[in-house]
């Protein structure tokens, strides 16, 4: 059976100085996910990076929830984009080194 | 040791205020800050020149010292005694605004080091700015048959060894982060990350184009003309190929699932290409030209 890691949100708001509300806004617009287990709220381990990114971002940044969204959908093209150049600059590798 | 005009970092006159200053800081921060700019080192480098400015002039303790000794810091310890004596203390509550409490500053100039003494922090009224460890930044080496198959390897990282899983199907040029491998956090922040892109050398044997395998198999005439069967090397073993009769030189052939392992795809493969390369027999005896000279006159 796979298991999960889940970070209760109380305890991740309490360590980060940060409102539940915050998390509950960034799960409303799609940028987490949160799970809820009988009167708990959970976030899954694998998120934290992302979810401390956003924290940065709203408070230290000032960055309103809006732009958070902007910022994170542009993130998100522009590290596919690097992944399809880093793909294209290894096809081009093949053709620089010889011929098959 | 260069001086470094905080001012200059930040683009702001010598009379601005604190709001200018915070102003200006956060003005830069968004658009250096390194969540904005994944993989940027000179964003990075500019960030913590930015960090480091505002950690001065938001203090206005460190700001006065600043511009009182700023260009001759030499002659901090001066001033340090000359502060002592007229039995002045610390401000409490004054100086550098919350939100640069988490940045990433990573280590501070040597100059500031010797202006102000060791790292970031030291914010007046009781707090300490955090600050993110310095990220390390490494290149790993492989031959593309290491990065077939997922396996482990021991890497030393300023005298630590650790050990990392590397998964099979990883790219040339890809990058990896391990969380917290980095330089230590500073006044308690957290630790900085560890950035290990990967290098494949390139294979004689095997080119590599994403998932895909492009190879080459040489082929006699005999089994070009009339079929049979033969055995090449792939990058998980030997394989055994039936050759359809009559097969000309440069036909390509694909196996199905026995390319590279789609990275973090378990099960999931490219394909494998082949190439045939039909060689002409050469140190031909009398008897074999004349079958040959025989051939030529059935197909004429």
């Amino acid at each position: 059976m796979q298991t999960k890691n889940l970070i209760p949100v109380n305890e991740f708001c309490v360590h980060h100085h940060v409102e539940f509300s915050f998390i509950s806004s960034l799960q409303e617009c799609g940028l987490i996910e949160v799970e809820r287990k009988q009167d708990s709220v959970f976030i899954v381990a694998e998120q934290l990076p992302e979810l401390e990114k956003y924290v940065r971002l709203h408070y230290d940044l000032a960055i309103n929830l809006e732009g958070i969204e902007a910022i994170a959908h542009l993130l998100h093209r522009m590290n596919n984009i690097s992944h399809d150049m880093l793909v294209l600059k290894n096809r081009l590798r093949i053709y620089e080194t010889d011929e098959l | 040791m260069a001086f470094i005009d905080y001012y200059k970092v930040l683009g702001i006159e010598k009379n601005a205020t604190d709001e200018d200053i915070k102003k200006a800081y956060r003005k830069l921060a968004r658009k250096l800050h390194p969540d904005l700019n994944p993989n940027d080192k000179e964003a990075h480098t500019k960030f913590q020149q930015v960090n480091e400015a505002n950690e001065v002039l938001s203090d206005p303790e460190k700001r006065t010292k600043y511009d009182k000794y700023g260009k001759d810091w030499q002659h901090g310890e001066e001033y340090e005694k000359a502060r002592q004596a007229q039995g002045s203390r610390p401000q409490q509550g004054a100086g550098g605004s919350q939100f640069s409490e988490s940045y990433d500053g990573g280590d501070f100039s040597d100059f500031f080091a010797s202006m102000f003494g060791g790292s970031g922090g030291g914010r007046s009224g009781g707090r300490q700015a955090k600050f993110r460890g310095e990220d390390y930044n490494a290149e790993l080496h492989l031959h593309l048959k290491d990065a077939y198959h997922t396996h482990q390897q021991t890497l030393a990282v300023n005298g630590k060894n650790i050990r990392i899983t590397i998964p099979a199907g990883i790219e040339n040029g890809q990058v990896i982060k391990l969380k917290g491998h980095g330089g230590k956090g500073i006044n308690g922040g957290p630790d900085g990350d560890l950035y290990i892109t990967f290098q494949i050398a390139a294979d004689t044997q095997f080119k590599r184009m994403g998932n895909d395998i492009y190879t080459t198999a040489e082929l006699d005439l005999y089994t070009a003309v009339l079929g049979g069967e033969i055995t090449i090397d792939t990058l998980s073993g030997k394989v055994k190929l039936k050759v359809k009769p009559e097969t000309q030189n440069g036909t390509k052939t694909r196996l199905k699932d026995k390319g590279f392992p789609v990275y973090k795809k378990e099960g999931q493969h490219g394909d494998l290409y082949i190439t045939y390369t039909v060689k002409i027999p050469t140190d031909l005896t009398e008897k074999q030209k004349e079958l040959f000279r025989e051939l030529l006159k059935l197909s004429s």
